[in-house]
């Protein structure tokens, strides 16, 4: 059963990546929404190094928050407008399994970017090298719970005509952990600290949400079609 | 065609009761599909045709009663009674950004496919050959719909649950269909679907189910 369940996530995976190849504009907005708006803020704020040193983190974070907010919305959109989800949801394979793809997707189309594009979004604020990776290290471990925490909110909101704001509401209150000990860590180590405390509740708070969030986002996806 | 039919294989409605904002549809509906079986589901627009399909699919929960599959209720078995049933819905559940032989792979997700499947045969049984390499999107709605009932000749699904399949098909395809169900009950396949034309089949009896509001 597993074996057919890793076949199934396969399939899953070689269709999305082929229609996000075939529709780059949907996941290529949140992305573009990223870069300028973190490079917006050295502009509008001027060339002090010491205040863009010390925002750096908390803004690459917002707005990677906000970037991940943006992208939500289209999760199950597309898969629930044409009758695949409801398909999806019959399927002979763990639907728990195949929302965890689809998350994977979610993620690697938008949050892997985020981390990958960081260090050219650091140089603009001056960030040094070592609080740069610190920063890439708080992305790495913050933003698969983003994505698997918006599964669930997208999930609820799915089957109403309206619903990105109601995500927004649903979701923002559960990412504010996730920003605050990730946005902390950097200006923690830059003040001497050990930071190791930090990853921790974050890589716990992952732990956590790939335990739950597939089951709660098959739910709620079973909610909204029924 | 080689389904896995055994003395338990069956689809049983029992006293089933769908209300739909806050009207009750139909009240302690029971029936009992068997292999080699063919239900039409019949009665006036609105009366929760696709309400009880919807239910029977596990989809959505009826306000009381079950539904079971070889004596389980679905609910309990949702993997071993999907793997064993093809639902082709109102929505074609199609990818427009894929071309129909990519769509028939990736319903690999929603039915075991047999082993030694053939897209360009089941593309060509259903006159879609020749638009192997096009897009979804670009097909007409009546050829939208032959590709995605193309799907139900990829398995060997034994239970087939077809909300309006004749929608959009022109007078050919329709009677192809006809055939393909026939051949499908013969097999000791069964079949439930709604659709409100007469139906013609040479060595299946039609059973009609009536939902009286």
């Amino acid at each position: 059963m597993t074996n057919s369940s890793t076949h199934a996530l396969k399939i899953l995976l070689w269709r999305d990546f082929t229609l996000a190849a075939r529709n780059k504009s949907e996941w290529m907005n949140p992305l573009l929404f990223f870069i300028f708006a973190a490079i917006l803020f050295p502009l509008g704020i001027g060339p002090d190094t010491a205040i863009l040193k010390q925002i750096a983190p908390g803004i690459i974070w917002i707005v990677a928050l906000l970037a991940a907010l943006l992208s939500l919305d289209t999760m199950f959109r597309a898969d629930y407008d044409d009758g695949s989800l409801e398909q999806l949801t019959m399927s002979p394979y763990s639907f728990a399994t195949l929302i965890l793809g689809k998350v994977s997707i979610h993620w690697i189309l938008t949050g892997l970017p985020l981390i990958l594009l960081s260090p050219l979004l650091a140089t603009f604020f001056h960030l040094d090298a070592a609080s740069t990776l610190i920063l890439m290290q708080t992305l790495l471990l913050g933003t698969p719970v983003l994505s698997l925490v918006g599964a669930i909110g997208s999930a609820l909101t799915v089957g109403l005509k309206r619903g990105s704001m109601l995500i927004s509401l649903l979701v923002l209150p559960l990412y504010v952990p996730v920003l605050i000990f990730g946005a902390n860590a950097v200006s923690a180590s830059s003040a001497g600290l050990d930071i190791s405390g930090h990853l921790m509740l974050i890589g716990s708070l992952l732990v956590l949400a790939l335990t739950l969030a597939p089951m709660a986002t098959a739910a709620a996806l079973r909610a909204s079609i029924g | 065609m080689d389904l896995a039919i055994t003395d338990t294989t069956s689809l049983k409605a029992d006293r089933l009761t769908c209300v739909r904002s806050e009207i009750e549809l139909f009240r302690d509906l029971s029936f009992e599909l068997l292999p080699g079986q063919l239900v039409q589901i019949e009665g006036a627009n609105g009366c929760g045709k696709t309400s009880l399909l919807r239910i029977l699919c596990g989809l959505s929960r009826a306000a009381e009663g079950e539904v079971l599959w070889r004596n389980r209720e679905i609910e309990h078995c949702r993997q071993e009674y999907y793997a064993e049933m093809a639902y082709v819905g109102h929505n074609n559940g199609l990818k427009a950004n894929l071309t129909c032989e990519e769509n028939l792979e990736v319903s690999a997700l929603q039915n075991h496919l047999r082993d030694n499947v053939d897209f360009e045969q089941a593309l060509e049984k259903m006159g879609l050959d020749e638009l192997i390499d096009e897009f979804a999107g670009k097909l007409s709605a009546g050829q939208q719909r032959r590709l995605a009932l193309t799907r139900l000749l990829l398995t060997d699904a034994p239970l087939w649950v077809l909300d309006e399949p004749f929608t959009a098909l022109d007078h050919a395809s329709r009677e192809l269909m006809e055939n393909i169900f026939d051949q499908h009950c013969q097999a000791g396949g069964m079949i439930i679907l709604t659709t409100h034309h007469k139906m013609t089949i040479p060595h299946t009896e039609v059973k009609l189910l009536t939902i009286n509001a």
